[in-house]
């Protein structure tokens, strides 16, 4: 029976816009990862093992690169809740990605005080030295370009994101030279965060 | 005044554990521990210690309405989950003095009775979370964290939780839900967490620079702590201050510094960058009202900057000159809510795309003057009905701006353009239409 006599079936009316995650291929957790895992779930008590899932799909996720359907009933099974449950989990947060990104994720904050130094322009530049709109990734995952939201470093606009590691202060005019420094010597050739004091 | 919280935050080793205990470390925490609980929380009480985070609400008052007859376990949860735009001060504390907030969260933990303190940090944060880490196992591989802490019987734990990926997750509720490993949604209030918080408990939330303020109140007394600043605003204060300013950066002084001084002291943010004039500020973060420049006489403070019709909020002073288009602003702003709206209630979920979509199609230039009152409109229908704050501060963005610029927004739509001579974004078509 349909839903209602003037929404018939087939009429588009009854098709739900979820995008389903790709299956990928098997995923099964290493035994260090694992290890890791349950260290991290004796931080809460024992039958709120679900208070771990974030940090079990990072695990994942350095892993793999990316969340699978696959990957997702690994940490459905190691956090002993329904696949149903990591998904949600898996949409509801930024970080996580369910489609295979590049060994460089250039991730270009947007929000305010960075869109006051520029930052519309880095993403600009950066977008025609790479050849990709933001989203997209390159045909050899060597570099995606993300858009993202305030990274709390507003004093060092426009801040870029790349990984787990920052480059501070970028000029539009210097996104050549920021892509040229990532595919020569990778993380080092970014400024890091300013905080970080000589010989720590 | 002489900075408190980061007064070595550029010294080498500042950070590590040695140098801590070197300048008198852990004290606050040995004397509490000499305390009973409600002597801690009547200190704190005293000192007028408020809230950093961005409500400014009195700590001691939140730690006091924690159930302590609970036979529940109770939990402090530290919110490092600084999302909000313009604010990056408690990413210098935890970097740069990561044992202070250990002792603070310790203290608080003695303070309403529990066993273990949770420190929520955002996803974004990594490298700090990595000082954390390291910082936190020197700490208890010197008895400072975990059982039996200084020889007194006191057990504690402290954990490092991270997020994702969320700013939603800086609202008290939705960091809860968040850390119970659900999606970072708020809950409907009442219950408040001090009654049923993390995994139904009694719970206090505190941010990183308000628990990074307990060991000095512990170790000078709550009227040393009171007297740094103006009546009920005492103590020292963070500013975040990003946007035209010539040196944008962390400023540590007390509450009766005004945003004028904050702006242009040289001490502090030095003026707007060369050849240009200050056109407004945001003093709390992007979720609260602009002031313009006559208004920035007035003392940095919680109550100072509300005399004002404003917020000190999370004290991120985003400063902008005559060249910022302040629909460009709104439309900058609205796109972040539109994005981070964690989707639980309809007004804030759909009503936040609806305004960033009016606001491209009058930067675009296809703006029609009834959209103003459109504006409006969905911007008041989403204010106050929420179950968080969220929804205000979505809609501040375009009431503060309409309000305090509206002869803007009808240039705008009179034009097709943006009418700013100065504005790059003019002469950027291509960025313009984006």
């Amino acid at each position: 029976m349909s839903f209602h006599p003037l929404m018939e079936y087939g009429a588009g009316h009854h098709q739900s816009a979820r995008v389903l995650p790709e299956e990928g291929p098997a995923f099964a957790f290493t035994a260090a990862n694992l290890a890791k895992l349950e260290e991290i779930c004796t931080r809460y008590p024992a039958e709120r093992r679900k208070s771990a899932i974030i940090a079990a799909l990072y695990l994942a996720q350095g892993q793999q690169g990316y969340i699978t359907l696959s990957a997702m009933r690994a940490v459905a099974a190691a956090i002993r809740c329904s696949t149903a449950e990591v998904e949600d989990i898996v949409y509801f947060y930024t970080m996580f990605y369910t489609r295979p990104m590049g060994k460089h994720i250039v991730m270009v904050c947007r929000t305010l005080s960075c869109a006051l130094a520029g930052a519309e322009r880095v993403t600009e530049t950066l977008s025609q030295e790479l050849g990709l709109t933001p989203g997209e990734t390159d045909a050899n995952r060597e570099f995606s370009l993300l858009e993202v939201e305030c990274l709390g470093a507003c004093d060092r606009a426009p801040v870029v994101g790349v990984n787990d590691d920052w480059h501070e202060c970028q000029k539009p005019e210097a996104a050549k030279a920021l892509i040229d420094g990532l595919r020569a010597s990778g993380a080092a050739s970014l400024t890091g965060c300013h905080l970080k004091v000589a010989g720590e | 005044m002489e900075p408190i919280l980061t007064k070595y935050v550029k010294q080498p080793g500042g950070a590590s554990l040695d140098f801590y205990m070197k300048v008198g470390g852990y004290e606050g925490l040995r004397k509490s521990l000499g305390m009973t609980p409600d002597q801690v929380v009547d200190v704190v009480k005293q000192s007028g210690l408020r809230g950093r985070g961005g409500a400014g609400f009195p700590t001691g008052m939140k730690w006091q309405f924690v159930d302590k007859k609970s036979p529940k376990p109770k939990y402090i949860c530290c919110n490092a989950d600084e999302s909000e735009p313009g604010t990056f001060k408690d990413h210098v504390l935890m970097e740069r003095n990561p044992h202070l907030l250990f002792e603070g969260c310790l203290i608080a933990c003695h303070a309403i009775g529990a066993k273990v303190a949770y420190i929520y940090i955002r996803g974004e944060f990594y490298h700090v979370q990595q000082v954390l880490e390291r910082e936190l196992a020197k700490a208890r591989a010197a008895g400072l964290v975990g059982k039996n802490i200084m020889g007194t019987g006191f057990d504690c734990d402290i954990f490092v939780h991270r997020g994702a990926g969320a700013y939603e997750a800086g609202e008290e509720t939705a960091l809860i839900e968040s850390l119970e490993g659900k999606k970072a949604q708020p809950r409907l209030k009442p219950p408040f967490p001090a009654v049923a918080g993390l995994y139904d408990c009694p719970t206090a939330v505190n941010n990183v620079e308000t628990l990074c303020n307990v060991p000095f109140i512990i170790t000078e007394g709550a009227e040393a702590f009171a007297k740094l600043g103006p009546e009920k605003n005492g103590g020292p204060k963070l500013y975040c201050i990003s946007g035209h300013v010539k040196n944008p950066g962390v400023y540590e002084t007390s509450m009766h510094t005004t945003l004028r001084e904050l702006i242009y002291d040289p001490k502090f943010g030095g003026g707007i960058r060369g050849g240009h004039q200050l056109k407004c500020a945001i003093p709390g973060g992007s979720s609260v009202p602009v002031l313009l420049p006559e208004q920035l006489d007035i003392p940095a403070s919680f109550d100072g900057v509300a005399s004002a019709g404003s917020m000190l909020g999370s004290a991120g002073l985003i400063v902008m000159d005559e060249t910022t288009c302040m629909v460009w602003a709104a439309q900058n702003l609205l796109y972040f809510y539109k994005h981070e709206s964690c989707g639980k209630c309809t007004p804030c979920r759909e009503g936040g795309d609806w305004l960033h979509k009016l606001l491209v199609k009058i930067e675009r230039g296809d703006g029609e003057m009834r959209d103003l009152d459109l504006l409006l409109s969905v911007a008041n229908n989403i204010a106050g009905k929420t179950l968080c704050a969220f929804g205000d501060a979505a809609a501040t963005p375009v009431l503060t701006t309409i309000k305090t610029f509206r002869a803007e927004y009808e240039a705008h739509i009179r034009e097709g353009r943006c009418t700013l001579p100065a504005s790059w974004r003019a002469s950027h078509p291509v960025l313009a239409a984006h």
